[in-house]
């Protein structure tokens, strides 16, 4: 099988690897370049926990091929806090408790952030169906909905 | 597998007519990457089509209708606002399909030539008198959206044919459209019964209608006895009943863990009376 060669930027950096066609982003991101932070729950795009985004759109990476990155632009949760500096969902995550294993949470981070971006004043109707493609077994949501709504207040009141 | 970009639909063409083994078109990926993942399906030639010119476009035409690019994603129809301002229940159908990653990438046509009868953006396609562009080594031709399936995984799509438009009528006036589907959850999950309804008023009269069904046969599918039952009518409780025996009379549903015959059958005439109600509405301009 012939390795193709794949060049791209991942939060803001150039990268490129060597991979098989068949291969998913998600598996380039971990085992090519080492981003272990998107993780594989299911490899079927139903849990959401390898949530990335490929030019600013919210995608599960288990469903993206490495060769469909060609060119593109992703974002992973290893690109959302700046240096030490937690991102302030990041930071609403540790402070409302809204994890408990922490294996969804990259995903539903990426998640979060995507739809912040779209709407910053989601209702709580509005986050629960957004991540309803984010699967977590731990927390029963309510921890996760708080601390998302908490995060967006206050990048609101900081905007 | 080997993996192919090209640059216009002739290329794809010719990729799929000359493969000898087993080709797939690759837009969202979302049903074919799972079945590569599961070798439920192994392609020899995986055929990516989203850089060839104009896919992921949504255009106006002439007539007033759209021509919607063969990637264009879930998502991206449902932030275009004339779109699912003239055509509601179509944009509903589409955003039903999984979750917002998925929706992300998950397009018309492969929810349709995926060969589900459970799809739901097919009825909603049928409803809407969607046709399509499909071209192949023999030339080109406008198909019907309800000619495509053939079955559970099959289509009617020949050797080296590919669809390369999806073209949505114009709205006219007093006109609208539903989709609905039952689903034992709230979110997530494949139509247990969907049903699409595409009606135009005049006055508070019905004269013309479109009832598609999907998940009760083999394939999705126009049911034109549906569309009588409302034809003529101010959508009254006679026209509603006429209708839900004729929804009714139209399933050929199996048995699964999912919904008996009898429930499936049942679901659906509640389904088309609840999808034609909306439908009214928005044709009267009453809701959106």
């Amino acid at each position: 099988m012939s390795l193709v060669h794949v060049t791209t930027k991942v939060n803001g950096d150039e990268a490129e690897f060597l991979c098989e066609p068949r291969e998913t982003l998600l598996d380039c991101l971990r085992d090519r370049l080492g981003f272990t932070g998107s993780k594989e729950g299911c490899g079927t795009g139903d849990c959401g926990a390898c949530s990335v985004t490929i030019d600013g759109r919210l995608v599960s990476s288990c469903l993206v091929l490495g060769v469909e990155a060609e060119g593109k632009d992703i974002r992973t949760i290893e690109g959302m806090a700046q240096g030490d500096e937690l991102h302030p969902l990041q930071r609403k995550f540790i402070e409302h408790a809204a994890l408990q294993c922490g294996f969804c949470t990259p995903g539903i981070l990426v998640a979060a952030k995507a739809l912040l971006e779209k709407d910053p004043d989601p209702s709580e109707e509005d986050i629960r169906y957004w991540l309803a493609g984010n699967l977590c077994r731990c927390t029963g949501y309510d921890k996760i909905v708080r601390a998302v709504q908490d995060a967006a207040k206050e990048m609101r009141e900081d905007a | 597998m080997r993996y192919h970009k090209p640059a216009s639909f002739a290329q794809a063409i010719d990729i799929a007519n000359t493969s000898e083994g087993i080709t797939r078109f690759l837009a969202g990926g979302t049903d074919v990457l799972v079945q590569l993942r599961a070798d439920i399906v192994s392609p020899d030639d995986l055929i990516d089509i989203k850089h060839i010119s104009g896919v992921r476009e949504i255009g106006k035409t002439p007539q007033g209708g759209y021509d919607i690019g063969i990637a264009v994603s879930g998502a991206e129809m449902s932030e275009h606002g004339a779109l699912g301002a003239d055509w509601p229940g179509l944009v509903e159908a589409m955003d039903l399909i999984g979750s917002t990653q998925v929706q992300g990438r998950a397009t018309l046509v492969g929810n349709l030539c995926n060969g589900s009868p459970a799809a739901d953006s097919v009825p909603a396609m049928i409803a809407a008198g969607v046709t399509l562009t499909v071209e192949g080594p023999n030339g080109a031709r406008e198909v019907k959206v309800e000619d495509i399936p053939a079955g559970p995984g099959k289509t009617t799509l020949g050797k080296g044919e590919m669809i390369t438009s999806v073209h949505v009528p114009a709205r006219k006036e007093n006109g609208g459209d539903a989709y609905l589907r039952f689903i034992p959850r709230t979110e997530m999950d494949i139509a247990v019964v969907g049903c699409g309804v595409n009606l135009r008023l005049e006055g508070d009269k019905i004269v013309e209608a479109r009832v598609a069904l999907g998940a009760v046969a083999p394939k999705a599918a126009l049911v034109p006895e549906a569309a009588e039952a409302l034809i003529g009518t101010t959508l009254d409780d006679a026209a509603l009943a006429a209708l839900a025996k004729a929804a009714q009379a139209a399933c050929q549903p199996i048995n699964d863990k999912r919904g008996t015959i009898e429930f499936r059958t049942d679901v659906a005439g509640v389904l088309a009376q609840r999808a034609a109600k909306i439908a009214y509405a928005r044709a009267k301009g009453e809701t959106k």
